[in-house]
């Protein structure tokens, strides 16, 4: 068995239309990376250069948020569900709303930090 | 062009000033394909802010797959701005993930002016369109009718015969 995961309209012209694709990994980065293997480009869509989830995605395992689970180091099993959707976010004003973005990140992070000890 | 329903558009005015000066956020659904917004979905802004809105991510999930079982995707995507034009940020552009949706923004800065625009937001480039308001065509038990200009004290915004 694998991996289940939906793409978004955004990113389906890297899976060629497809809608839902398979995968396998024993954690999302793994299965970003297998994915990316045959769907070349598509982790650079959803992990930054420094190698964490891109903030303007959202990752679902489940019905779960893997920025509580971990993040990319989110644990996966066999018949998995795995849901992309690009974050909807915005707002009048670009400094402002980068500070929150930035705010935001850091909390997650620490949450995240706190959630995979 | 983006067509859509006067009901829809007095709710997402209504919904807008309820939340103000906080920015207000949601989705209007139709039909895949269809490019008919006919669904209206408030949502909560997350983050609560007057210059910053964000979808919850849980509630996002919910309603994004309630979209996909009703075959519906998501026509238009709006929020507002509480003090500045209805026209995109940077900060719109960067996160502006779905290609296919309308952007629509509406203005609260001034409680007697109704102002809203379209936006089409694809790969960083932005493009202004027409907004034609239709006045009938979306049944009207689908979307509740608000009375706009005026200072109701009980209305319900919430859509929840949905």
């Amino acid at each position: 068995m694998a991996i289940e995961v939906r793409i978004p309209t955004i990113l389906r012209s890297y899976t060629g239309g497809a809608k839902v694709v398979e995968g396998t990994g024993d954690t999302l980065g793994d299965l970003l990376a297998d994915l990316d293997s045959r769907h070349a480009g598509l982790k650079a869509r959803l992990v930054t250069e420094a190698g964490a989830l891109h903030r303007f995605v959202n990752v679902y395992v489940n019905d779960e948020d893997v920025r509580f689970l971990g993040a990319l180091d989110a644990k996966l099993n066999d018949g998995d569900s795995v849901t992309i959707l690009p974050a909807v976010a915005g707002g009048a004003f670009g400094f402002a709303a980068a500070a929150a973005i930035a705010q935001h990140g850091a909390a997650t992070a620490a949450r995240s930090a706190v959630a995979a000890r | 062009m983006l067509s859509i329903d006067r009901s829809i558009v007095d709710a997402i005015v209504a919904h807008a000033r309820r939340d103000h000066p906080d920015e207000a956020c949601g989705v209007v659904a139709g039909p895949a394909g269809s490019d008919t917004p006919t669904r209206h979905i408030p949502m909560d802004n997350a983050a609560r802010s007057m210059t910053f809105y964000e979808f919850d991510s849980m509630e996002q999930l919910r309603v994004w797959r309630e979209m996909d079982d009703r075959d519906e995707e998501p026509v238009v995507i709006y929020h507002s701005h509480t003090a500045t034009e209805a026209y995109p940020s940077r900060t719109d552009i960067s996160f502006a993930g779905e290609p296919g949706a309308h952007y629509l923004l509406v203005s609260t800065r001034d409680s007697d002016t109704e102002e809203i625009r379209s936006f089409r937001i694809v790969d960083g480039v932005v493009t202004e369109e027409p907004v034609r308001i239709l006045d009938a065509g979306v049944d009207p038990h689908a979307v509740q009718s608000y009375m706009f200009g005026q200072s109701p004290a009980t209305v319900d915004y919430e859509c929840s015969g949905r």
